[in-house]
Parts: C-alpha cells; sequence; structure tokens
C-alpha cells in the first residue's frame, strides 16, 4: 500500500542548522497494516508522515503510495489517498465552519470540486449516523461552528472526517499527545474501532510506548532519520515495555532516550 | 439636507459593491487587499473611456469594469500564491502599477461623463423616476443580486472550499484542495467586484478620476466594521452567512451617511480620510484591548480568591 525507498531529507542545508531529518529510509506496508511508530524528538517520524503527505518536497527517494509514485505530487495532488490527523486538534478542522460542512469538505477529498452545493440532505443524514457512533452526542449539534467543540471533540471530528472517505492509508500524527488522558484514551478507542472496522492502513506516531506496544499489528523505532527496529505479529504481541527501553538504550548509546520516552 | 442624506445612502450602496469585494478577501481570506485602491479606479477608468470615447452600451460597460477588475485581482492573486509574495506587498504591486495604466487608459488624469448616456439616466429616462431615486434603486436591486449569488456562490463546493481556506489551510491541503487557486478565485471574484462597484460609482458621479480608488480599502474596511457592529446590536446577531454579507452593505450606507453628517457639520472633506482610519483603527483595537482587560480582571479575581 505504500514504500517509502531511500528517503532522504535535510532541513536548513549548508547552514549551521544542517539537520539530516531523514537517511536512506526504507518502509513498506502491507494493506491493512496498523503500524505504530515510536522514537526520540528528531528521530524524523513527523518528517516521514510529512514526507508521506507532500508537506514538502524529499531530497532524494522515491514515495509510492497504492501501486502509484507520487513523490512529485504536490499536497493536495496526493490527498486523495490520504487520511491524516494533526497533532495540534485546531489544524483539522476548520472553525468558523459548521460540523456538516467540515464533513463534507473531507467527503469530497481528491474529488473535483465544482458549483454543486457544498451539502447535500441525504449527506447530513449520513454525518449523523456516522456522529454518533463517536459517542460524543455530536448528531444532535450538525450545524453548530467546529469553534465551539472542546480539543477532544475536534480530534475525534477529525477523526472521522479522514476515514469518512476510505482513504488508502491513514496519517496519525501523535494526534492524542495534546489531549488530557482520559480524552486521548476515548480517542484511541474511537481510532481502534475505526481502523478495524475499515480495515485501514494506518501509521500512527506516538510518545506512548504501552499504546505503541497495545495498538497494531506493527512497530517500527525510529533514530536518526532510520527505521532501527520493527517487529509485527506474533513478536509485537509479546513485546514489553523494557525490550523497547532496551533497544532505545542500544541505539542512543551514552544519550539515553529522552525523558519524554521515559516518562510513556 | 434631506438631498445630502438621500444622496450618500445610494452612494453608500453602490460602495457596497466594492464592500462586498472586500469581505470576500478581508473577512473570508483574512487578506487586506490593497489591490482595491487601484482595481476601484480601474474599474470607473475603463467604464468612463468605453462609454466616451467608444460609445459602449453602458450595461456594457459595467461588464467592462468588472472584467477588468478581475484581471488585477488576478494580478495579485497570482504574485501572492505562485511567487509567495505577501498578499499585502502584492496588493501595493498591483495598485501602484494600476495608478500608471489608470492614466495610459483615460489618457488624463479626470473624464467627466456629462454627455454620455449611463444606466442611472437611461432608466431614469425610462421611467421618469428622478435619476438620485433610480440610482438608490438600481444599487439596491445591485447589491440584492450580488448578495444572493454570493450566499449561492460560497455554499457550492468551491466556494465551501473557499471559505475553509481563509479558516484553516492545513485542513484545505489535507483534503486535496489547492490553496493557490481558491486564494487566486477568491481575489479575482473580490476585485471583479471592486471594478463594478468603480464602473457603478463613475456612472452615478458622471466622472472617472485617477485617484477615485484612493483610501477605497479603508472606506471598506470601516463599512465591514460599522456592519459588524450593527449586525451585533440587532437581536439574535446576525450571524448567518448572507446576513452578514448585508451588513456589510449595510455599514457602508451607514459609513457615507455618517460622513454626510459630519460634513454639514462643517467638516473638510479631506479630513474625511482620517476619519476613516481612526473608525477602522478603533474597531481593531477595542477587541484587543477587552481581552487584555478580561485577562487581568481575571487574574485579579484569582488573586483574591
Amino acid at each position: 500500500m505504500l514504500t517509502l525507498s531511500n528517503i532522504r531529507k535535510v532541513f536548513n542545508p549548508g547552514t549551521v542548522n544542517e539537520k539530516v531529518a531523514l537517511d536512506g529510509l526504507n518502509l513498506h506496508l502491507a494493506p491493512g497494516d496498523f503500524v505504530t511508530v515510536i522514537g526520540g524528538n528528531g528521530a524524523g517520524k513527523s518528517t516521514m508522515l510529512n514526507s508521506i503527505a507532500g508537506v514538502f518536497p524529499i531530497d532524494a527517494g522515491t514515495v509510492t503510495l497504492d501501486g502509484n509514485d507520487v513523490t512529485r505530487l504536490s499536497e493536495p495532488a496526493r490527498a486523495k489517498y490520504l487520511g491524516r490527523v494533526f497533532q495540534d486538534p485546531m489544524r483539522g478542522t476548520a472553525a468558523d465552519m459548521q460540523i456538516d460542512e467540515n464533513l463534507a469538505l473531507a467527503a469530497r477529498r481528491g474529488e473535483r470540486r465544482g458549483l454543486a452545493w457544498g451539502i447535500t440532505r441525504e449527506e447530513r443524514e449520513q454525518y449523523r449516523e456516522a456522529l454518533s457512533t463517536l459517542g460524543l452526542g455530536l448528531e444532535s449539534r450538525l450545524s453548530d461552528k467546529v469553534g465551539l467543540l472542546s480539543g477532544g471533540q475536534r480530534q475525534a471530528l477529525t477523526l472521522l472526517m479522514a476515514t469518512l472517505k476510505k482513504p488508502d492509508l491513514l496519517l496519525l500524527d501523535e494526534h492524542t499527545a495534546a489531549l488530557d488522558p482520559k480524552t486521548a484514551a476515548k480517542v484511541l478507542q474511537l481510532t481502534d474501532e475505526i481502523v478495524n472496522e475499515h480495515q485501514l492502513t494506518t501509521l500512527m506516531v506516538t510518545h506512548n510506548m504501552h499504546d505503541a506496544i497495545r495498538m497494531g499489528n506493527r512497530l517500527i523505532m525510529m533514530s536518526d532519520g532510520r527505521i532501527i527496529y520493527d517487529v509485527s505479529g506474533e513478536e509485537k504481541a509479546r513485546l514489553h515495555r523494557a525490550d523497547l527501553m532496551a533497544k532505545f538504550e542500544e541505539a542512543a548509546g551514552e544519550e539515553l532516550a529522552n525523558d519524554r520516552m521515559l516518562l510513556g | 439636507m434631506f438631498l445630502a442624506f438621500q444622496g450618500a445612502i445610494s452612494q453608500g450602496i453602490l460602495w457596497g459593491v466594492m464592500v462586498l469585494g472586500v469581505y470576500i478577501t478581508y473577512k473570508l481570506l483574512d487578506i487586506a487587499d490593497l489591490t482595491v485602491d487601484g482595481s476601484l479606479a480601474l474599474g470607473g477608468c475603463v467604464c468612463a473611456v468605453l462609454l466616451v470615447n467608444h460609445g459602449v452600451n453602458p450595461w456594457l460597460a459595467l461588464l467592462a469594469s468588472t472584467a477588468a477588475g478581475m484581471v488585477a485581482g488576478a494580478v495579485t492573486g497570482a504574485l501572492h500564491t505562485l511567487f509567495d509574495i505577501p498578499a499585502i506587498l502584492a496588493g501595493i504591486l498591483t495598485q501602484i502599477s494600476l495608478w500608471s495604466i489608470n492614466l495610459r487608459i483615460m489618457g488624463k488624469s479626470n473624464i467627466p461623463l456629462l454627455q454620455t448616456a449611463n444606466v442611472f439616466g437611461d432608466i431614469s429616462a425610462a421611467t421618469g423616476l428622478q435619476q438620485s431615486v433610480v440610482s438608490m434603486l438600481v444599487g439596491i436591486v445591485v447589491a440584492a443580486a450580488l448578495i444572493a449569488s454570493l450566499y449561492w456562490f460560497f455554499g457550492t463546493e468551491i466556494g465551501s472550499a473557499l471559505r475553509a481556506t481563509g479558516n484553516n489551510e492545513d485542513m484545505v491541503r489535507a483534503l486535496g484542495i489547492d490553496t493557490r487557486m481558491t486564494k487566486l478565485i477568491a481575489l479575482t471574484l473580490s476585485n471583479g467586484l471592486v471594478g463594478l462597484a468603480g464602473g457603478l460609482i463613475c456612472q452615478s458621479q458622471k466622472y472617472a478620476d485617477i485617484g477615485m480608488g484612493t483610501g477605497a480599502i479603508i472606506i471598506g474596511l470601516a463599512a465591514i466594521v460599522i456592519g459588524e457592529v450593527l449586525g451585533q446590536l440587532t437581536p439574535g446577531k446576525l450571524r448567518s452567512f448572507s446576513s452578514r454579507l448585508i451588513s456589510a452593505v449595510a455599514g457602508s450606507v451607514v459609513y457615507f451617511l455618517i460622513r454626510a453628517i459630519v460634513l454639514q457639520l462643517g467638516m473638510d472633506a479631506n479630513d474625511m480620510k482620517l476619519l476613516s482610519a481612526i473608525i477602522v483603527a478603533l474597531a481593531l483595537c477595542v477587541p484587543v484591548v477587552t481581552e487584555r482587560l478580561r485577562i487581568r480582571r481575571a487574574y485579579a479575581k484569582g488573586g483574591e480568591a
């Protein structure tokens, strides 16, 4: 479903701030893979997701989605393959627009937009139904402005928007990091339900080792712009936090895994 | 006195057409588009030259004004979206070049329309109504038609994408919409309305002048701000999109009424731009200051508890 080969991305090349964010990264995802991604700050997790989404051009390598080489496509042109949820709950929704209008925009992801009315009556019914599966009571607030919702509600809505039209690949970039623990747990549970229901191929970046181990069928660990550990299936099921910590220490050498990882 | 106010109202409605254009960029895209000063004059100049030098039908001349405004907006849009020039600067560049272009189009700095037909005169002759009344009626009909069309357009798929662009560009791109395209469309559409307003104003005041657009953007912003205040004073707060468009035009009328009043009171017409700037500056300052006061008060309360 997704193939990354030899991806290289350097930020601020030729300056003192030069940073090799991705250093010959290779990754292949089979259809239905639910991969959790962990790694310290600056390991290249978000850069990898942004490279897939086409937020910036990469310096070398190719990105293949659903058999198509998308390396040279712009961010909007790749959108038809991708559902995305960002870390910041404000980034996934349009605050001044109604809940149903946001969903209608998302339902047309990657499609040509014309002068047809932006939202139809049947759609509204579908959205009401889809919103009720979130269990947040949003189904009775279709005409409310999204700006009135809490961060957790907005993130759940973004998740629904990202999967309303089934994506070939779902990219979750620490999508619960900005939420309080209870809300984060709720959004993660919704993530699990939605991904399983639609059998979505998913890449989920997280700072929480427990979630990384518990969720998905495959786990990768990144360090210095490469994948240093890749485990799936039975082996992943038997994985413990101590194993991951050991891997981290191995990768990080003297500079032990950073604080946020230890807290996870 | 009464005549002055009647004139102010019809002037306010015609300028309201421009305010609708400014509303698109300023409120929906969050861009203060300075092209407006140039494209309003461009609309007027094109209209005047077509009427006086080429004897074109006044309605067709208005269409040409609209088209000319759209081209100006597209140039700003291209500078901004294709070459990443900040929107304000892109607008200034187009505005400055339009000064020279407008002079080239007219060949001089002022064209009077005394002997030529215009839409207001035509209708006045056909109906027997006074020209000032006709000017107001035409303004109302045009503004209403434009509000209805804009309401429709911003409800369509493209229009929704455009509104979302002003809200959250990251989301819009992630949903497969090219934000460069939506901004280009918005700037083109906006300046098309401004050009149309230029043509209407030119036909109504019976001359085109190279300086007729100077400060237009401030008038537009002042009208929007006044309209918002009016909207908030109205029960129900008028939050729906169509009512916000209507209040923008109403704001324009109120602006020109205020102008007529202060002129009647003996203020120098040249001081009007200062007054407009003060209105806009105050309107932009007030929410910031009230927010700061609110926060300070919240701290004080926290301290007491």
